[in-house]
């Protein structure tokens, strides 16, 4: 079941990018993301990558604190 | 939960080091100008590799005086985290290097690299290397402990004159360095480390020595488990 639950979220994911994706069909508008040289977009992948590496550490914690408990 | 609240806080330093540390103004200063963020993220794997080594550097001395197992697995894990973060801060270095040290663009990235620093750096990091290889030509456990133990404790003495003492007493283009006239700064330096650099430069080291040490915990837990027997549980 909880298998079941990680891909439907990795399919949410990735239709969230999707709509990400039309937004910037539009090139003449300003928003955050575009202004001062695009630099919060670099920010936003950085972020998801440390986030991403923090859930991954995250999850073999907890898979090994439930090996240490069955032991 | 309530003891996880320091992994929590590396993950919030961490942020607040990606968000500041791309976002805030940084002093403008030829050559590295906006390179300088580097700091925050190359710095810091050294600093957390520094740490790394303390930390295994006291628990080899702790084998020794007790020659309980357990001591053996943590020194030997944090060690491992400690190299890996090392070989991070000197790819990453040679990267920064690449775009700040080179002044024509003929000059090739390999004579700039024959640099005090950076060959004091790669002599710690082999030296700790060997560490690793000495000790998988033990079979017999116990002297395996013993021995590498002995070994890490000389390593981490010769981590200082490699990595500090040397580089400083000869001329460098790193930072830190006597004659160093590549306009780059030292961490010490008053114009050039301003305070708004420091309020994300320390967090940031704190919040990556924090994750090092969770790696090498979760390392170690592993290890505990596989060698369950031979520490009499």
């Amino acid at each position: 079941m909880n298998k079941m639950l990680k891909r439907l979220l990795f399919v949410i994911c990735g239709l969230l990018l999707n709509a990400f994706a039309f937004a910037q069909g539009t090139p003449e508008t300003e928003n955050l993301m575009r202004s001062n040289g695009k630099i919060y977009v670099v920010v936003a992948v950085c972020l998801t990558i440390l986030i991403g590496l923090f859930l991954y550490v995250f999850l073999i914690d907890k898979k090994l604190s439930k090996l240490e408990k069955d032991n | 939960m309530k003891k996880n609240w320091w992994k929590i806080l590396s993950l919030l330093l961490l942020i607040y080091t990606v968000v500041a540390g791309f976002l805030t103004k940084v002093p403008d200063l030829p050559i590295i100008h906006q390179s300088i963020r580097n700091l925050y993220f190359h710095v810091c794997m050294w600093f957390a590799m520094m740490i790394m080594f303390i930390i295994s550097f006291v628990y080899s001395i702790k084998y020794l005086r007790d020659s309980d197992y357990r001591n053996d697995i943590f020194a030997v894990n944090f060690a491992a985290v400690g190299a890996f973060l090392g070989i991070l801060g000197y790819t990453t270095g040679a990267i920064w290097a690449n775009y700040t040290w080179l002044t024509d663009q003929s000059q090739s990235l390999g004579s700039v690299l024959k640099e005090p620093k950076l060959i004091g750096a790669a002599i710690a990091l082999l030296i700790y290397g060997a560490y690793f290889v000495l000790r998988g030509s033990f079979t017999d456990m116990d002297k395996k402990a013993r021995v590498s133990a002995v070994y890490n404790i000389f390593a981490f003495a010769m981590l200082f004159p490699s990595i500090w003492i040397i580089p400083r007493m000869v001329g460098s283009l790193h930072p830190g360095a006597p004659g160093s006239d590549s306009g780059n700064p030292a961490l010490n330096a008053q114009k050039d480390l301003d305070t708004s650099m420091r309020m994300i430069f320390y967090p940031a080291v704190i919040g990556w020595t924090l994750l090092s040490v969770w790696i090498a915990t979760l390392k170690i837990r592993i290890q505990v488990l596989k060698d369950k027997t031979l520490l009499h549980e």
